[in-house]
């Protein structure tokens, strides 16, 4: 998967995000407020009866746009990436 | 994951988790997409970012916004409907380097607690109010706001509001901006991420503001309610960005924050032994309490029932004045109800060698019961071990137990012996001193004499005292443990 991912695209992605399933509320506004369309809704449920958000796997930019968005306080961490350079597999 | 490092992560001044229930700790109790968890966010986030957290006070009175102290790792008080403000003030006041936040729903600010906001405004009282409009009462389910708009309906306004009935939509930053006091107002709107950004830069000046000594510092933030307007967090939003913002401009409506320097704190309140010269007593007069609390832990809690007129909150009275003469920590509860002029009332009296936490006897271990109803109710509720007095010669069937101790007697026969029915409470009192010994004599007959004005009923009184103790010598009624 890796590999093709990585052959498709020349620069590696400057950010990433990770949604903690146990927070999330699937009220959707990060989904909206991410222009990459690096996250979507889960099709699966969290134990809470909620469709959660979810990483794409790649295209996040680190604009960090979902974490203010998002109305809940730990649903969303943003990383970006310190490396200019991807570390060589 | 080594090649990437945290950008945004939850705020420091969040509890790790929130111990609101077992379950869910992970999860605040707001709806998908409420704006109180946005706003609450940059609420920690400018926290955070001023490095106030161990100084900062966050006031939640009621509404939706009433569990801050379940996320928010600072000061926290919960305060009564709409007296944020105040109860701000007073935080602020007592502790002027503390950085002090009321945060208040719409219901809450601009209907009940009108008041409060007005006068701390005009006050210009240093404290920071963030202010979530969400045009409608929220967690009771929809009544109409202040707020709300014109034509729309709630649960109070089955047809739409009416200007005639509830008048206009209150604007809150525009009225607090005819007064002189405020330094800084501003309305943002959280309809999309560039409003959520702007709130995110207003809250942090409104605590800034107060960081720096300024003066009173409010954010309007319009805010969406899925829930109640019925709309999925999209739309919320999008009504915020095409209804709510037309009514309710977003902007700067005050900013003196350039123009006003620091305001002097509060003077810190004048110590005890100021007072006597303060208020013209008499020099020698001396505050300081010595602790004469008894050393054998005790904790009362009395049940006084009986019809209206019978004495019963009187016999009450007496009871705390004389537990206060004991030495110890007292409370005195009338529970009139609706029968205040007839029919039953009780009193809730607890003398204790502790602090009290809740006036409200609803396990009692002594029940002075001075009639029938009011036995037949309480009885039951007496703790095992405790003590049940009532006014007459004997107990209904259905109301003995094995478990508790009865003395009965018809005290207010006795007090008609006396020459008044009037002071079978009283009787009644002398009795349960002598089955009890709740307190000592002295302090009784001090706690009657500190209640009893007249001479002529003192003089009743204490013959009726004394009437009880004698007739607690003679009953050899139920049962001692
Ligand atoms: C003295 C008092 N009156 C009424 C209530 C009932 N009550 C609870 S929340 C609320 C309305 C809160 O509305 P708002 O301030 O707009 O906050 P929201 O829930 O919308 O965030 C009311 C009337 C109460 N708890 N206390
Ligand atoms: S940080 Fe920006 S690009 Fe990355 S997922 Fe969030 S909104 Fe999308
Ligand atoms: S905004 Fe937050 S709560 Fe809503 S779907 Fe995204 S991660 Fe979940
Ligand atoms: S009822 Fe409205 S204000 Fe209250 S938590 Fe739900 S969305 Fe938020």
């Amino acid at each position: 998967m890796e590999g093709t991912h990585m052959a498709t695209q020349i620069k590696p992605d400057r950010g990433m995000v990770e949604v903690n399933q146990e927070e999330c509320k699937g009220c959707g506004l990060c989904v909206d407020v991410c222009t990459p369309k690096a996250l979507q809704l889960s099709t699966g449920l969290n134990r809470y009866g909620y469709h959660p958000a979810e990483y794409a796997g790649h295209g996040c930019n680190g604009c960090g746009l979902c974490f203010y968005a998002c109305p809940e306080p730990g649903a969303i961490t943003v990383y970006k990436r310190t490396l200019a350079e991807p570390v060589a597999a | 994951m080594s090649e990437f490092s945290v950008l945004q992560q939850k705020a420091e001044s969040f509890y790790p988790n929130y111990g609101r229930k077992a379950e869910l700790q992970h999860q605040t109790h707001y709806c998908p997409g409420c704006g109180h968890g946005i706003i609450s966010k940059l609420l920690a986030r400018a926290i955070d970012e001023l490095g106030i957290q161990d100084r900062t006070i966050l006031v939640n009175p009621v509404g939706c916004s009433v569990f801050g102290y379940y996320y928010f790792d600072v000061g926290n008080i919960q305060s009564a409907h709409g007296r944020a403000p105040a109860v701000a003030t007073a935080a602020k006041r007592a502790r002027p380097h503390s950085v002090v936040v009321s945060y208040q729903g719409d219901g809450d600010l601009a209907a009940i607690g009108t008041a409060e906001i007005l006068h701390a405004a005009n006050r210009g009282e240093p404290i920071t109010v963030i202010f979530v409009n969400n045009a409608i009462y929220g967690m009771t389910g929809g009544q109409l706001a202040p707020t709300t708009p014109v034509g729309a309906k709630s649960t109070t306004t089955p047809y739409g509001r009416s200007i005639f009935n509830e008048g206009y939509p209150l604007h809150v930053c525009e009225t607090l901006a005819s007064l002189e006091a405020p330094v800084y107002l501003e309305r943002v709107a959280i309809g999309n991420i560039k409003g959520i950004l702007q709130a995110g830069k207003a809250i942090r000046r409104g605590l800034e503001n107060q960081v720096n000594g300024l003066g009173f510092s409010l954010i309007e933030v319009l805010s969406p309610c899925p829930t109640i307007w019925k709309t999925t967090p999209q739309d919320a939003q999008k009504r915020i960005r095409e209804e709510l913002s037309k009514i309710y401009p977003v902007g700067v409506f005050r900013d003196l924050t350039g123009d006003r320097g620091a305001r002097p704190a509060a003077l810190p309140a004048p110590t005890l032994n100021e007072l006597p010269a303060l208020l013209e007593l008499d020099a020698a007069h001396t505050f300081e309490t010595p602790d004469r609390r008894p050393t054998q832990a005790v904790d009362w809690r009395i049940k006084v029932a009986g019809f209206g007129g019978q004495g019963v909150l009187m016999l009450g009275e007496v009871l705390a004045e004389a537990g206060l003469a004991a030495g110890l920590d007292v409370s005195w509860l009338p529970s009139y109800g609706p029968e205040m002029r007839s029919g039953t009332s009780n009193c809730h009296v607890r003398l204790a060698t502790h602090a009290i936490d809740s006036p409200l006897i609803s396990r009692p271990n002594v029940l002075l019961a001075l009639n029938e109803p009011s036995l037949r109710k309480f009885v039951h509720t007496v703790e095992p071990g405790g003590w049940v007095l009532y006014n007459a010669d004997t107990l209904p069937p259905d109301c003995r137990r094995d478990d508790v101790n009865f003395v009965t007697d018809s005290f207010t026969k006795i007090a008609d012996g006396i020459g008044d029915t009037r002071v079978g409470n009283i009787v009644m009192l002398g009795a349960l001193m002598e089955a009890a010994h709740l307190v000592g004599d002295e302090q009784v007959d001090a706690a009657l004499a500190h209640t009893v004005k007249s001479a002529r009923w003192l003089e009743f009184d204490r013959k009726a005292l004394v009437a009880g103790k004698l007739a607690a010598r003679r009953i050899v009624q139920g049962v001692v443990q």
